[in-house]
């Protein structure tokens, strides 16, 4: 009954021509789900609004930045960063996901490249986080946000978010093959919240008690928001400590090092489903 | 075409301490509908998810389509389609999007992805929901949807690991007329179940699993036969009066009598039918044991398994689950 269409495979292209191809088809996949799921972009659109007016007028309205500026000014990048933090569990809530419903075991069980489950995944959230991006930067310029310093150094500060969810993608990955299930891949949003709330995206690491502080200087989300800070020409509240004096350096050797560490972590538990 | 579409040969699959497969073989002659029955935890999965390469073996050797499950993992995937035990479709595409999808992955090509899938939406009945959100589906349509993504490439093997658990009558009859079409279309078919009468009428041979062994292959004619002809059944009233209903029975019986305290039963093969049902009546009757039902039943595979291990088939503490997320 298939004479007329031909199921032969097309089999004239490399496994490198199938890893790009397959991958492709896994984030056209993503792609569908928005365009079949409207609702996702409002929330997608809505939290982001919602969030900035609650932080920048309700809680802004009572913040002092230490040195001086307007809190919603150095506000903004730290929003831009959290929202980049949080990906990791749309990551893994996504991953897991197909995991449970079997859906990772048709893939597994395919000709196709197995690389792509994970590389389609990633893309997808990378250009998701684009979007996001883009939608909270529009919110923050109609409040009165601006990047003082330049296009170049505006571009480059979006390039340090956008490695910051690039390296938080394998940690996703590597959770969604640890968790069971979705539900508990939700719950991550209990751990992520304090992890992320402890950091400079909503206050000074000075105004905080000093141990407390330095947690706050050393975490990775904070390298990328003093170091965005910096680059868009918002306040910084610098405290002198040494991550802060070099968050630059840190927004980078952070991500690099969590993209290290979680590449092979993930690789590995991704081909324990072998065994 | 090679006269066994499947072959196992003493494979094995340790976790840690125990092995989920302990030298198992199995034989699969091409074109035919194979069951794989046994309890839960027996190594039914295990073994499914070693042949359709979704799990490295530790020992022994396989061959699907004549491909060497081991040497040639790849090889062996562009000739199986596989349904697991979930409906292994995206809920938030339409089962056009879907097929459609699982056929660019297959490496169709966009244009030949889409020509298949409209020609499975129509062999699998789904032509009315085709547009329509999977998440919308009722369990019937999805696992048709499950099937049919599993034919993209017309498989020369389809693995069916308890395609229809969870499902109601319905849906149940549903794929099975999917599967009958199937076997009509040339695809042999590894079947594993729970559900005794499913291989009953699917399988045209059936092999037992119990402890990632094969213990029994067969026909489901001979592995009743195994039994000893027809049983006869009877249920006391009292379970203490079971002891001596046994002892009528074993009078009439080929072989010594089965009792089942919890549901207050006794039951034994016998060779003649009739007139083992009217001794036993009247035996009953004078030695005064209250009876609450008796009768004559063709032997199910539960009894094969019975008679092969001294366990039932349900009677399985670890659920096989675990081994799908170990």
């Amino acid at each position: 009954m298939s004479a007329q269409i031909g199921l032969t495979p097309q089999g004239d292209h490399g496994r490198a021509y199938w890893a790009v191809a397959d991958c492709w088809n896994l984030v056209r996949r993503s792609l569908t789900h928005y365009r079949r799921q409207p609702v996702y972009i409002l929330w997608m659109l809505g939290f982001p609004v919602v969030s900035v007016l609650l932080y920048g007028y309700v809680f802004g309205s009572a913040m002092k930045v230490p040195g001086g500026g307007d809190y919603r000014e150095f506000l903004m990048p730290g929003m831009f960063a959290m929202t980049m933090a949080f990906g990791f569990i749309n990551t893994a809530v996504a991953f897991v996901t197909d995991s449970s419903k079997g859906v990772n075991d048709r893939f597994r069980s395919m000709p196709m490249a197995p690389s792509a489950v994970v590389t389609g995944r990633g893309v997808g959230d990378m250009i998701t986080a684009c979007a996001e991006l883009a939608i909270l930067a529009l919110t923050a310029l109609l409040i009165g946000w601006r990047a003082d310093a330049g296009l170049p150094a505006a571009l480059t500060a979006f390039g340090l978010l956008l490695l910051l969810r690039f390296s938080l993608i394998w940690v996703g990955v590597w959770l969604g093959l640890l968790v069971p299930g979705p539900e508990q891949a939700g719950n991550l949003f209990a751990v992520a919240f304090p992890l992320t709330m402890i950091s400079s995206v909503f206050v000074a690491p000075s105004l905080m008690p000093d141990w407390l502080g330095a947690v706050a200087a050393w975490n990775p989300v904070s390298a990328t928001v003093t170091a965005t800070r910096e680059l868009f020409g918002n306040p910084v509240a610098n405290g002198g400590s040494w991550p802060e004096e070099h968050a630059l350096l840190l927004s980078v050797a952070w991500p690099a090092a969590i993209t290290l560490v979680f590449v092979p972590l993930a690789v590995r538990r991704f081909q324990r489903l072998s065994r | 075409m090679t006269e066994y579409a499947v072959r196992a040969e003493a494979i094995r699959k340790r976790y840690g301490d125990t092995y989920a497969l302990d030298g198992f073989d199995l034989a699969v002659r091409t074109g035919t509908v194979h069951g794989l029955l046994g309890p839960n935890g027996a190594g039914k999965t295990t073994a499914v998810r070693a042949l359709a390469t979704l799990l490295k073996l530790d020992g022994g050797r396989a061959t699907v389509a004549g491909v060497d499950v081991s040497r040639d993992p790849r090889g062996v995937r562009s000739l199986i389609g596989l349904t697991g035990q979930y409906a292994a479709v995206d809920e938030i595409l339409t089962g056009r999007q879907n097929l459609e999808m699982f056929g660019r992955l297959f490496h169709l090509g966009g244009r030949r992805a889409a020509l298949r899938a409209g020609e499975l939406l129509e062999r699998f009945d789904l032509v009315e929901a085709a547009d329509k959100g999977v998440g919308g589906y009722s369990g019937g349509m999805r696992r048709r949807l499950d099937l049919a993504a599993s034919m993209i490439l017309a498989p020369r093997v389809l693995f069916l690991d308890e395609p229809t658990t969870g499902l109601d009558p319905r849906g149940r009859g549903e794929v099975w007329d999917a599967v009958r079409s199937l076997v009509a279309n040339g695809t042999t078919v590894l079947l594993t179940t729970q559900y005794l009468d499913e291989a009953d009428k699917l399988a045209s041979h059936i092999t037992l699993i119990d402890q990632g062994r094969a213990i029994a292959d067969d026909t489901p004619a001979e592995l009743k036969n195994t039994v000893g002809g027809d049983l006869i059944e009877v249920v006391v009233y009292e379970s203490r009066e079971l002891p001596a209903a046994a002892q009528v029975l074993a009078r009439v019986a080929s072989a010594p009598p089965g009792t089942d305290p919890e549901t207050r039963r006794v039951h034994a093969p016998v060779a003649d039918r009739v007139a083992a049902l009217t001794e036993v009546a009247r035996e009953l009757r004078d030695r005064g044991i209250a009876v609450e039902d008796i009768g004559l039943r063709r032997p199910s595979l539960d009894d094969v398994f019975l008679r092969l291990t001294g366990r039932r088939t349900e009677a399985a503490p670890a659920p096989e689950k675990t081994e799908v997320a170990a």
